[in-house]
């Protein structure tokens, strides 16, 4: 807590509303922690109500005496000279405006809270639920006020939901209250009929529910076509972004998540796939021919792939950490390389290759990032299904082999050079058609583009997602690339609120957000093993998609 | 007939010579078991056979083929398994799965056909996962196919690991230790399994044992390792009663009194 006023987290976050004249961020996150602390403290006390309550008056006594030393120490002495963000302010707004003498006040606030925490911890689940749902609601309309006004602008009704929810300032209380109220019943209904609709579609005869799955997956369809209409430029922008790293994140999946082979160079083959576009389509003096972009596009997955199997080559033998060495070095070779005089010529140096023509299908031009996001999404799409597809095949198997102990793997009769090496081409062909779509986004590519912190971004995003798995890539991937921009509200905190909430997500879901069936089971190993997944093996092996 | 013949098979690391100049005929359809004290070379004979390692003098023959200069994934498809002493299976793969892998010789399909799932593809793989449920009760693991292969029983494992050799069809099947830190009935069982696998399924099988017991009960032929070298050769009796070997395992009288 001190640590969060002493970066001056809480003074900014007072100045940005949750709910315009009754709470600011800064008290939010003040008020959070302490709820934190007694859940924390009440949730150790093993949830039973007198030792839980004890447990947690006791913390939030505890925080609030800190608190209080910490507002003494403020006051009396001069703390700015090291902590640049120990203003008059933030004391003040941590003794609620009253100095020294506010002192019995604060303690008070905070063992309050605190119980209202410990309390919350002890509720039984039906109530809890809800109540954290619209908890979240609230402080969800409050952050990103922002944006959802910036949605709300055009249309006809759009503005009239603005209008009653936020005003200039941000969110309003009667907006706060109607999106907790909102929350609560959707949370209540959910867990009133949730379950039944689960047994409803596991009762189904195999027809109906592959009739009711089409449906989900039309409706998924329409949702996304409209989706950067109904959107805007800004959001549709991020959502390109997501997309591409989707892409990328599913090709590093299948080296990382199934083959088991580190790969910390992968930026390569995303510079590979875009310089080739670059250089088929461009009309500058770099131009080797003037392709139309669908025709570029097979052309730079298909050098991407054999990139793929040559930069393979040279590291077929090396394991583990050497791995991520040799392939952290194969990314800045073809960085340097693209940046380098000698190549200048041909590749445009730092300068880069600019003026790359939008993608246009039948007269349609492609240039808004709203329907840059259709291409990207249909490539996502298409990638997904064969990483799928792969997954599930005995290529797929022999990855996993590989992956788990690469001697036996050998040893039952795999050729892993092969499988290697394939696996190192498809994943370079992904990133390829990521890096493809990319420079047509932008309209041109420079060698900055292709950093080092683009490979540890998407390793990132598979870890956060979830190793092996495919729903893990695109969650990951919504979770650090999209988030992220969504996050300017926090301004310079940015990337300290992404650095915590990434150390707090390996502390409290290892296995990652959306983790593959048998990751999760190997987290988890008292769920055990689904005897559905046998029978369906047995009876069809067929289990992609 | 003899499937598997090793002549003059000499292997180094460094300054340690841990085979030299072996010689070792396995007859077809036998059971044969290779024992020896610890570092004897029982392992490095098999790591040399299945390809692992290469050796720096020798040649190794199956079925008269030469074996000398193959990949572990080649020699496995001239039809050698093998087990490990310490289990080694996918541990984070199902039961099935790890049939499955076992099975990837036979399989054809590449990365095309399992993106575009041809039929052709689709009856493949069924007719894999019928095979492996089959193989699954063929080692009384029918039903644990859903299982990771690391939640598996102990014993249950070591069958897993053998399902997964003979997954690949193998003419000869090469056991390191089978009976490895089993409970007598658990051996029992394995012994009556390793016999059942020579009879029903004609396959040759190779062992490395420790619990004499074992060695004793099923093998048709004993080979006794000693530093590298072959120091006696016959039928568990006669094996059993060469004063080389009660030499090599208990040390000669002078030894003792060291």
């Amino acid at each position: 807590m001190v640590f969060l006023g002493l970066v001056g987290m809480v003074e900014v976050f007072a100045r940005k509303a949750i709910i315009v004249g009754v709470i600011s961020l800064g008290h939010t996150l003040l008020l959070l922690t302490g709820l934190a602390a007694g859940l924390q403290a009440a949730a150790r006390a093993g949830r039973r109500p007198i030792p839980a309550l004890g447990a947690a008056l006791l913390a939030g006594a505890m925080s609030g005496v800190v608190v209080c030393a910490f507002i003494v120490v403020g006051t009396s002495a001069n703390l700015r000279g090291m902590f640049v963000n120990a203003s008059p302010a933030l004391f003040g707004l941590l003794s609620f405006g009253r100095g020294t003498a506010g002192i019995p006040l604060v303690v008070l606030a905070w063992t309050v809270v605190s119980l209202l925490g410990g309390t919350f911890a002890i509720l039984p689940p039906a109530i809890r639920r809800p109540l954290s749902a619209g908890g979240a609601a609230v402080l969800l309309l409050g952050l990103f006020q922002e944006l959802l006004q910036l949605l709300l602008q055009e249309g006809t009704i759009r503005p009239l939901v603005r209008a009653f929810f936020f005003d200039n300032d941000g969110l309003v209380v009667r907006g706060a209250v109607t999106g907790l109220a909102a929350a609560v019943v959707w949370s209540a209904v959910r867990q009133r009929w949730r379950p039944s609709i689960r047994t409803r579609f596991l009762h189904m005869t195999p027809r109906n529910r592959r009739a009711s799955l089409y449906l989900v997956l039309l409706l998924t369809v329409v949702v996304l076509f409209y989706l950067p209409i109904f959107l805007g430029e800004f959001v549709s922008q991020v959502l390109v972004f997501v997309g591409l790293f989707t892409l990328m994140g599913l090709g590093l999946n299948l080296e990382v998540g199934f083959a088991g082979l580190l790969d910390l160079g992968f930026v390569a083959f995303f510079a590979i796939g875009a310089y080739t576009v670059a250089l088929l389509t461009t009309p500058e003096k770099y131009a080797l021919v003037h392709l139309p972009f669908w025709a570029a596009v097979p052309v730079a997955v298909l050098v991407s792939l054999i990139a793929g199997i040559f930069f393979g080559l040279p590291i077929l033998g090396i394991r583990g950490d050497y791995l991520a060495i040799a392939t952290l070095g194969f990314g800045e070779i073809i960085r340097l390389l693209v940046l380098s005089d000698f190549l200048k010529p041909w590749l445009g140096g730092a300068r880069g290759i600019v003026n790359l023509p939008k993608p246009v299908l039948f007269g349609f031009e492609f240039k808004q990032f709203g329907q840059l996001f259709w291409i990207t999404l249909a490539a996502s799409a298409l990638i997904a299904f064969v990483a799928a597809r792969l997954r599930d095949s005995r290529l797929g198997r022999s990855w996993m082999a590989i992956r788990e102990d690469e001697d036996v793997a050998e040893a039952v009769g795999i050729n892993t050079i092969n499988a290697k090496l394939l696996a190192y081409g498809l994943g370079g062909a992904f990133a390829g058609m990521g890096g493809a779509i990319f420079a047509v986004m932008i309209g041109s590519v420079f060698p900055q583009s292709f950093s080092l912190l683009v490979s540890i971004n998407t390793l990132a995003l598979i870890i956060v997602g979830g190793v092996g798995s495919l729903p893990g890539v695109i969650v990951g991937s919504l979770f650090l690339v999209g988030l992220p921009e969504l996050l300017r509200e926090f301004s310079e905190f940015r990337f300290l609120v992404y650095g915590a909430v990434l150390i707090l997500m390996m502390q409290v879901r290892p296995e990652g957000l959306w983790p593959a069936v048998s990751v999760a089971r190997e987290f988890r190993p008292d769920e055990g093993p689904s005897p559905a997944r046998e029978e369906a093996l047995a009876t069809g092996g067929e289990g992609g998609g | 007939m003899a499937i598997l013949t090793a002549r003059k098979l000499t292997k180094r690391f460094g300054g340690l010579v841990a085979l030299s100049d072996l010689d070792l005929d396995v007859a077809e359809r036998s059971i044969h078991s290779v024992i020896g004290p610890n570092g004897a070379g029982k392992t490095t004979f098999f790591n040399c056979v299945t390809g692992f390692y290469q050796s720096e003098q020798g040649r190794i023959t199956f079925l008269d083929l030469p074996l000398n200069g193959l990949r572990p994934d080649q020699v496995t498809q001239l039809g050698i398994a093998r087990t490990y002493q310490n289990i080694r299976l996918f541990t984070n793969m199902t039961a099935l799965e790890n049939i499955l892998v076992g099975m990837h010789t036979h399989l054809r399909s590449g990365w095309v056909g399992a993106i575009l799932r041809t039929p052709h593809v689709v009856r493949e793989e069924q007719g894999a996962v019928r095979q492996a449920m089959e193989l699954l009760a063929f080692v009384g693991l029918l039903g644990r196919g859903d299982y990771l292969a690391k939640n598996l029983a102990y014993g249950d494992q070591r069958r897993l690991e053998i399902a997964r050799a003979l997954a690949t069809k193998p003419k000869l099947l090469l056991l390191d230790e089978p009976t490895a830190g089993m409970n007598p009935r658990e051996t029992m069982e394995m012994m009556a399994f390793i016999r059942k696998l020579r009879d029903e399924l004609g396959i040759t099988i190779l062992l490395i044992e420790h619990q004499m017991r074992v060695v004793m009960g099923i093998s048709e032929t004993v080979t006794v390792l000693d530093y590298g070298t072959k120091i006696s050769e016959g039928s568990p009796s006669e094996v059993q009663n060469d004063p080389r070997v009660i030499e090599a395992y208990l040390g000669t009288r002078r030894a003792v009194a060291h």
